[in-house]
């Protein structure tokens, strides 16, 4: 179970990170004031959110590793992050259009995990649970007002979501890790939030006039660590970069 | 400061103008809705507005680390901090719109090079270190200024810098923070440590300005409270105030000539080489080409998001009008 356990903690943690990460490449940068405020007010609480997943990791790993050491010191075989928060941030329409879908996501599964027989879990996931409440609010809102906005930023926003609905489906992917964990009711079974996932984005999506892509081709390998983006490795040589070039040091 | 050099319109001797004076002499704040000279409403968009641009144009050399942090902590702490510069740069678009000036027009006269932002910013972070120093020095001195500012004269101002005061004091303590554990750490941090030192000592001297003792534009400036104390009271007291936190962290400041004057109560220092600042002001400094260029792609990039928004705001009006 610790093994299964740790691995699912991981990818928990990894999502943040990563996420995180992505969206703190946008901090000065973003179209209007207020919305570069916005997102990086997101980045931190991923960036909290990856502490404390990555810190109840390293504790049932038990090796004396800590959340830095996990953020910090793993190559890419070892992330087990999906696939979706890796993908670039492109326009600000792809990176709202990416963060919509995993909050759809995320926000059900932290409600999941609220329940979850595991004590730090369930008290990580009720609090990590209100801001991805905010989290969703916002992105959905946005989401809309760019889909059903110009000519432009619709057509940008129809071509995000093609370029990202293929990294949908591995979110919801039972695969044998989760099914040990579940069968322990420590966490939520992910395919039985697809229901509720497909109604919240199918809502969104007809508000803001955009047209759900006809195909669930889903691509996998992200959260059990098979088969990475190359873009997880570029990101990994920036965020890691003072740690590898300096070990030991203190900062 | 985040202000420099900004010119200041003559004073308005009319009896209006009178009156004004004697407000500001007595102490009171002067609201958006009071009568104003048209000098003092100018001489404070180009202030504020240059103010803003700072911390906006000042959001690039630290954000440049961001995504660099050595530890999950550093980086929340930077990323807040950086943030935090955003919010300043809302709170003092929103003080200059008062003035009766949009937060797009003072963008435009940013890119365009009509309006500009402290010359500090222009210069490159190159190592961790420089996240220390950047918020050791460059708020530091910042401090020095904006602390007195609160004071100012026009009231949305001087609440803007009651709110940007709290955070720049947090600000200033985690770059010495930074500067402490590169100080205290490997040989390699100490070295990176003393070179960001070696490297924002003049340029953060650079940031009160040249001297001013015979500026009229200065003078006038502080006649309306709109500037608190002369470049060198500020940059003798920010000296001051660093040196012994310089050797507490034992780190050496690159000025061969720095000593302590007994008489004076004051250290003796170098005047940084005013030739670079001017140059820099100018425009030819070292990373002013490539701010201007980042913060003109942001704008221009972003451009169909902001339409966007407005558009679907018009269209939920119509449809509110039409129910």
């Amino acid at each position: 179970m610790t093994t299964e356990l740790f691995e699912y903690l991981l990818r928990l943690g990894d999502n943040s990170l990563v996420l995180g990460h992505r969206l703190s490449e946008w901090c000065g940068k973003s179209p209007i004031l207020e919305e570069d405020i916005a997102i990086s007010n997101t980045a931190l609480d991923f960036i909290g959110q990856t502490q404390l997943w990555l810190g109840l990791a390293a504790t049932v790993e038990g090796q004396g590793r800590s959340a830095d050491d996990l953020a910090m010191l793993r190559d890419v075989w070892d992330f087990r992050n999906l696939l979706l928060v890796e993908q670039p941030n492109g326009n600000f329409g792809e990176t709202i259009m990416r963060q919509y879908l995993f909050d759809a996501w995320h926000v059900l599964l932290l409600d999941g995990l609220t329940r979850s027989h595991h004590q730090e879990i369930s008290a990580i996931a009720q609090k990590v649970v209100k801001e991805v409440r905010y989290h969703i609010e916002r992105s959905r809102d946005l989401v809309i007002r760019l889909g059903d906005g110009t000519p432009v930023s619709h057509e940008k926003m129809q071509i995000a979501l093609d370029r990202l609905w293929p990294y949908v489906g591995e979110m919801f992917d039972v695969d044998p890790v989760e099914h040990t964990l579940i069968e322990q009711g420590l966490i939520p079974d992910t395919s039985t939030l697809r229901a509720a996932f497909d109604a919240e984005v199918l809502k969104t999506f007809a508000t803001a006039t955009l047209t759900l892509p006809s195909s669930n081709f889903a691509h996998l390998g992200g959260k059990s660590g098979k088969r990475h983006s190359e873009h997880l490795g570029h990101l990994l040589t920036q965020m890691q970069w003072l740690q590898r070039a300096y070990p030991g040091a203190t900062w | 400061m985040y202000a420099q050099m900004v010119t200041s319109d003559p004073r308005d001797e009319t009896v209006e103008g009178q009156a004004f004076q004697a407000r500001i002499d007595a102490g009171e704040k002067i609201e958006p809705r009071d009568w104003m000279p048209e000098g003092y409403r100018k001489t404070l968009i180009r202030q504020i507005g240059q103010h803003a641009h700072s911390e906006i144009v000042g959001q690039l050399p630290e954000g440049n680390w961001i995504t660099r942090a050595p530890t999950l902590e550093r980086k929340a702490i930077l990323l807040a901090k950086v943030q935090d510069e955003a919010g300043h740069g809302l709170y003092l678009y929103c003080a200059a719109e008062t003035l009766g000036v949009s937060r797009d027009e003072m963008t435009e006269m940013l890119l365009d090079g009509r309006m500009k932002y402290s010359s500090i910013f222009s210069y490159p972070t190159l190592t961790w270190a420089d996240m220390g120093a950047v918020g050791w020095l460059v708020d530091g001195a910042a401090i020095m200024n904006q602390v007195p500012l609160q004071r100012t004269s026009y009231g949305p101002y001087a609440r803007a810098m009651i709110r940007v005061c709290k955070e720049e004091s947090f600000h200033q303590r985690q770059g010495f923070d930074i500067m402490m554990k590169m100080a205290k750490g490997t040989p390699a941090q100490k070295k990176m440590a003393q070179d960001a030192l070696n490297r924002f000592w003049y340029p953060s001297l650079m940031m009160f300005g040249p001297s001013d003792k015979d500026s009229v534009h200065s003078a006038q400036s502080m006649a309306w409270k709109i500037k608190m104390n002369t470049n060198d009271e500020l940059r003798q007291k920010f000296v001051d105030l660093t040196v012994p936190q310089a050797e507490y962290l034992g780190l050496t400041i690159p000025d061969p000539d720095l000593k302590w004057n007994e008489e004076r109560g004051h250290y003796d220092y170098s005047e940084p080489d005013w030739s670079e600042f001017y140059d820099v002001l100018k425009g030819n400094g070292p990373c002013s080409v490539d701010r201007i260029e980042t913060r003109k792609k942001a704008w221009d990039d972003g451009a169909w998001v902001r339409e966007a928004l407005m558009a679907h705001s018009e269209k939920q009006k119509t449809k509110v009008a039409a129910e």
